[in-house]
């Protein structure tokens, strides 16, 4: 049967909230607007006031108070509804959250999962729009997770759940709407990545929105006889770097499509470990389509041009094919 | 100004990959020198210049593969100069400079491979971004994929060999041969020789094709266009087959020139020499390209008889079995004798079944005579 | 006097690359193991004469037959 990704990911939290009492699911609108995206539409109903909690517009509190519950034994699932606004609640996952462990020496552990969206596409603007994943995937102490298929979006939540630290769960707001079959094998890991397509002349590498755009632009290089292997990061913290590189010590050349600015970016970590971990494989320079250096635009074509699109996936997949 | 083409190594090839120069602009060139390295889908030739001059211009580079006919450099006749408007444009591209080096982009994968290959990274073209060179140009300038060349001779093998059953219409002829006298006068031979100066009875066989073949015109020669021309020497082809079971083998056939001519010793050199040659990838383009007729044989590894398929545009090809002993009727007594299944394949617009027999009758006569080969 | 042997298998290479030493077996016929014809069972001998300055006659040839035949031979020459 096909299911949506938002059903797929609602699915999910109806299982944990339904076999672990200590689940509750809390953020802004997640209750009796039934979430932003509405991932938790009928929770309130099912489960009841107590574990679908409506929260003040205050990330930095309630996201804090999630750990709090987490410290304390729950397992709290903390809904912020962008990435954007979840800079307001830095403090508390950069400085408690992700750093607990260390500081008491291994004895307290933070179990909590904050799920956010990411991304852009939705005419939504600069303040609403951005894929920061990289600042997340840049702190030790945290896991970072970006289900881009129906299976990962099943599959993710329980052992984000069972882990014993911070998880953060980036959903792209432009997956919520797709829909796929979803296989009985939909249970998953949450330390690889994974081959979506095999290939031989170039590595795709790319994770969570861009997945559907990279593997439409192995499609059409496949019309046009070149052999694109597409890389699905899924976890970007910790990186699975050996599947990077066993890819591109096959096809010797990558490209890396990440939505995120480029500089300083996720794409350019990839870069930088294909340097150090591949050199001798490569056969051209890596390429990588992010987003263009702007606060992410309003007006509709001025959004598309600033992000990863296929075509420019695929003309770069040709230009280190030297096929430009 | 002479312009000088790719010539075509063989009636199955239409196109070549120019491997190596073995000449520069400025060099004196003669008839019949090795100028060139060109491989085809079968093997890599050394290609022979039919014209005596100067080289002027290179106008096809290492790894780039062209159509037979494409002019692949300029020479200029003996005497020839050119006043200095006629100078054209150096062709060689140079890579785009970057702005940072002029150093020539060479992937880190390709110098890799090309340390391991042995290839000199100076003789290949790039094709990757920027005119870089990729680890496919270190390959295809090392003589490509192992499998792919084995795939791609045996395409060329089908290609010819599909082209032969469906134009040419062939008869068969065979003939036992006592093989008594040859065995006992090369083995006489053979004992005052040194290991290096020995004859195998493949030599003789050759001759003695060779010999029969000046005196049947019709089975030496080319059929083209509806007609057939009879060549005016026999440059026996030698079916030669390439070791590497593996990869798929695969068979070539080069010419052994004036094979009429020369002595069997003489015929056992050249034998030798093409054998290493061929397998060692280094036949001259003229070998590949003028055999008048064909000898296959299995040797003595094989089986008694072999029907062999003609090589277009050529009209016959005469087979050699395994020498084996067998009961012999010789002057009203039996007794053992070493024989050979001698076969002719002949192409039915050229000649009949009964010249054919003339033809087979007369190597047999010429074998049981081997003092006179 | 293994290191007969081993000329004998270096030489072998020379003329049929494709020879692995492991797969060589020392009691059946050398010539069908590695596919020699008589081209090459030549080529083998010149080298071997090279190599180790043995001339075999070819009245010895049909005693050649194994691997070992070989080496036993080769032994009794040197």
């Amino acid at each position: 049967m096909k299911i949506s990704y938002r059903e797929a990911m609602r699915e999910a939290m109806r299982e944990a909230l339904a076999t672990d009492p200590r689940v509750f699911l809390m953020g802004e609108d997640v209750g009796r607007y039934g979430g932003s995206y509405a991932v938790s539409k009928g929770f309130l109903e099912e489960f009841g006031p107590e574990r679908i909690r409506d929260t003040p517009l205050s990330e930095l509190a309630f996201v804090g108070a999630g750990i709090g519950a987490a410290l304390g034994g729950m397992r709290p699932i903390v809904e912020v509804m962008t990435v954007n606004f979840s800079l307001l609640a830095l403090d508390q996952i950069v400085n408690s959250a992700a750093a607990l462990r260390h500081m008491s020496g291994g004895q307290f552990s933070v179990p909590l999962v904050i799920r956010m969206t990411t991304g852009a596409g939705r005419q939504l603007a600069a303040q609403h729009s951005h894929s920061l994943e990289n600042w997340y995937a840049h702190v030790p102490g945290i896991r970072v997770l970006a289900p881009a298929t129906i299976a990962d979006a099943r599959g993710m939540l329980a052992p984000a759940l069972a882990d014993p630290d911070p998880v953060i769960i980036f959903e792209h707001a432009q997956l919520y709407n797709m829909e796929d079959e979803l296989r009985n094998d939909w249970q998953c890991d949450i330390g690889t990545a994974r081959v979506r397509r095999e290939g031989s002349q170039v590595s795709l590498i790319t994770y969570g929105g861009s997945l559907p755009k990279t593997m439409q632009a192995a499609t059409e290089l496949a019309e046009a006889g070149i052999s694109a292997e597409v890389v699905d990061l899924r976890v970007l913290r910790p990186l699975d770097s050996e599947t990077i590189i066993a890819s591109v010590q096959k096809t010797r050349r990558a490209v890396v499509v990440d939505e995120g600015w480029r500089s300083g970016s996720l794409a350019a970590e990839i870069s930088a470990r294909i340097m150090e971990q591949a050199f001798y494989e490569l056969d051209a320079p890596v390429e990588r389509v992010c987003s263009e250096e702007v606060p992410i635009p309003y007006a509709k074509h001025l959004e598309e041009a600033a992000l990863p699109q296929v075509f420019k996936i695929v003309s770069a997949a040709k230009a280190v094919m030297g096929k430009s | 100004m002479i312009a000088f083409k790719l010539p075509s190594l063989g009636a199955d090839m239409d196109e070549g990959t120019l491997l190596e120069w073995r000449v520069k602009p400025g060099d004196q060139v003669k008839r019949g020198d090795v100028v060139a390295v060109v491989d085809t889908t079968k093997t890599a030739v050394d290609v022979e210049i039919w014209e005596t001059g100067t080289l002027f211009e290179i106008l096809v580079h290492p790894g780039e593969k062209i159509p037979v006919g494409t002019v692949i450099a300029t020479l200029l006749a003996p005497g020839e100069v050119l006043s200095p408007g006629e100078i054209p444009p150096a062709r060689i591209a140079e890579p785009a400079a970057t702005g940072v080096s002029q150093r020539r982009p060479v992937s880190p994968a390709a110098r890799k491979h090309a340390e391991e290959l042995g290839v000199n990274l100076d003789q290949v073209t790039g094709t990757g971004p920027g005119g870089a060179v990729t680890v496919e140009d270190v390959i295809k300038a090392a003589g490509g994929h192992p499998q792919d060349k084995a795939a791609d001779m045996r395409r060329t093998i089908a290609i010819a060999m599909s082209r032969s059953k469906r134009e040419i219409p062939h008869y068969y002829l065979s003939e036992t041969i006592a093989l008594g006298n040859a065995v006992a006068w090369l083995s006489k031979v053979n004992a005052d020789r040194p290991v290096i100066e020995r004859i195998l009875m493949a030599a003789l066989f050759l001759k003695a094709v060779a010999r029969a073949a000046g005196q049947y015109p019709e089975m030496n020669g080319f059929y083209r266009d509806g007609q057939f021309s009879q060549a005016a020497a026999v440059h026996v082809g030698v079916a030669i087959s390439l070791r590497g079971a593996a990869l798929g083998g695969g068979l070539i056939a080069p010419a052994l020139h004036d094979v009429a001519e020369k002595t069997p010793g003489e015929v056992m050199k050249g034998l030798s020499n093409l054998v290493q040659r061929a397998r060692a990838g280094s036949l001259k383009s003229s070998e590949l390209s003028d055999p008048t007729i064909t000898v296959t044989n299995l040797g003595d590894q094989g089986v008694e008889s072999v029907f062999g398929v003609i090589y277009p545009p050529q009209v016959a090809l005469v087979g050699f079995g395994r020498i084996c002993e067998r009961p012999w009727a010789l002057n009203g007594e039996i007794k053992l004798m070493p024989v050979v299944t001698a076969s002719l394949a002949a192409d039915h617009r050229v000649s009949d079944g009964h010249r054919g027999a003339l033809f087979l009758a007369r190597i047999r006569e010429l074998l049981l005579r081997p003092e006179d080969l | 006097m293994e290191d007969i042997r081993a000329v004998v298998i270096a030489t072998l290479k020379k003329i049929a690359p494709e020879v692995e030493e492991q797969e060589l077996k020392d009691d059946s016929p050398l010539r069908s193991q590695v596919d020699l014809d008589s081209m090459d069972w030549l080529n083998f001998l010149i080298a071997l004469h090279g190599s180790l300055s043995i001339d075999i006659p070819e009245a010895d040839y049909a005693r050649l037959i194994t691997l070992s035949d070989l080496v036993d031979y080769l032994k009794t020459k040197i």
